[in-house]
């Protein structure tokens, strides 16, 4: 971090304004692994995590005379960071529907029946003799949501979003952004019940 | 008994349902749907065992020394950093008018009395609309794109980000001329390029895959607010400003004005 810049993300902000791009460092060095954390976890890489940090810095500082200082530095950037990451998957998804045909084609679509887009993931049950394994079922189970649905649960479970901080992000409204965070839940389970249940999950609304 | 859905207890588990006291009331006396609570519980206790790597100590400085080079001087004013693509695109444009607006000055000069030349004011007018003028044959560029694009039966989203990065980069140019609209005291011109500048915004920060409802929101907007004219009879006015009477025929022009009365 740069020498006597303890002060808060609106001096560097300012400063960076007023023509010291050093003191952009500062900020980059305060939320950087923030923004990375989420990333990796968007995106299921490290590779991939690196260039939205890269990209979402770079963003934040061609607009930062946009940012009106009217929200937290680090929430913005780490918006930034989500909708470029959204936009990543986005692509990736069009890039293997392209290569594999369209099978998966317009997942991320909110009308969409949750149940029909759970691809069955069982796995052989050596694979899933321990916790790493069930690390990464669960990293297979997060790359088949749809890129608003990880984004939800990122943000909820590990960033501890709140319900409209999520919306902003997914430009979306409150409502349909708890739906979203309920159907990734709910397809997490479904991709993960043969492990931890042992058995199918409970249908939706059963009633007995 | 009556069991609470997944959704319910989902909704539960995080704190987003109206009826906490009633599931938990329940909750009390189902064991079955204690153990559905368990059992989505565990979800999110196998979400905790996907661990992030640690990218290290110096991650902050790494990620500095890999952006730095591609930083600007200063992020404070648009025309010290017209390095995207598209504004260099659009400063070319701007760059190439100004020198044939000066280039037609000097040769059509002798005719204006030195009494009569144009002072600073009515330079700097000259510059906007020129400038001015070619951001409304982008914007219009954009509004056509979005009020021409095919729906196609059953597409579940439509992509619009090529047109919503231009967009964004049409906010930023039209805010610039809006405050020196207002700077040069031409009300009616800030007033038009506020209200584009509103649109402009909404399509910049639309999802880049919309619904075809929400598209179709969108599409009303720009017609019902009758956007596309207004930039096309703004863009007329300044053709003639700019001393280019080739605009339209008459016959156009009483059309236009016409349609901007409704």
């Amino acid at each position: 971090m740069a020498d006597g810049v303890e002060g808060s993300d609106a001096m560097a902000i300012e400063r960076t304004l007023a023509g010291d791009r050093d003191a952009y460092r500062v900020l980059v060095d305060r939320h950087s692994r923030t923004v990375y954390k989420m990333a990796y976890r968007m995106m299921g890489n490290a590779h991939d995590a690196d260039d939205i940090v890269q990209e979402s810095f770079l963003r934040a500082y061609q607009k930062l005379k946009q940012f009106a200082g009217n929200a937290n530095f680090g929430t913005w950037v780490y918006r930034i960071a989500a909708n470029y990451a959204i936009d990543r998957i986005r692509q990736r998804n069009a890039d293997e529907v392209r290569r594999e045909g369209p099978s998966r084609a317009g997942e991320d679509s909110l009308e969409v029946d949750p149940m029909s887009q759970v691809r069955d993931l069982s796995p052989s049950p050596e694979r899933l003799a321990g916790s790493s394994q069930l690390a990464e079922r669960m990293k297979a189970a997060l790359a088949e949501l749809s890129p608003a649905e990880r984004t939800a649960i990122v943000m909820r479970h590990w960033d501890g979003c709140g319900i409209e901080e999520i919306a902003t992000v997914l430009k979306s409204n409150s409502n349909a952004t708890k739906n979203t965070v309920f159907r990734a839940v709910q397809k997490l389970r479904r991709a993960l019940a043969p492990f931890l249940e042992g058995k199918e999950a409970r249908a939706m609304g059963t009633e007995g | 008994m009556k069991h609470r859905t997944e959704e319910e207890l989902i909704a539960y588990r995080e704190g987003e349902t109206k009826e906490r006291m009633e599931i938990t009331a329940h909750l009390k006396e189902c064991a079955e749907c204690r153990e559905e609570l368990a059992r989505i519980e565990s979800v999110f206790g196998a979400l905790d065992a996907m661990s992030v790597p640690d990218p290290g100590d110096g991650y902050g400085e790494r990620v500095w020394q890999r952006i730095a080079p591609k930083l600007g001087q200063r992020p404070t004013r648009w025309w010290e950093t017209p390095f995207l693509p598209q504004r260099l695109a659009a400063l070319g444009g701007v760059v190439a008018l100004l020198v044939l607006a000066f280039l037609a000055g000097r040769w059509t000069k002798p005719r204006i009395p030195v009494a009569d030349q144009p002072d600073a004011a009515k330079v700097r007018e000259r510059v906007l609309v020129v400038a001015v003028g070619e951001h409304l044959g982008r914007t219009e560029m954009v509004l056509m794109e979005l009020e021409n694009a095919p729906a196609q039966k059953g597409q579940k989203a439509i992509n619009i980000s090529e047109t919503e990065r231009r967009a964004e980069d049409l906010v930023e140019e039209n805010r610039l001329y809006r405050q020196t609209a207002l700077k040069e005291g031409d009300q009616a011109m800030a007033s038009m390029l506020d209200e584009l500048e509103r649109v402009l915004l909404d399509i910049a920060n639309s999802p880049e895959e919309v619904t075809p409802a929400a598209f179709e929101t969108i599409r009303k907007r720009i017609e019902q607010q009758g956007l596309l004219f207004k930039v096309r009879i703004v863009k007329q006015r300044l053709d003639e400003r700019k001393g280019k009477p080739d605009a339209k025929p008459a016959e156009n022009q009483a059309r236009d004005t016409e349609r901007k009365k409704v």
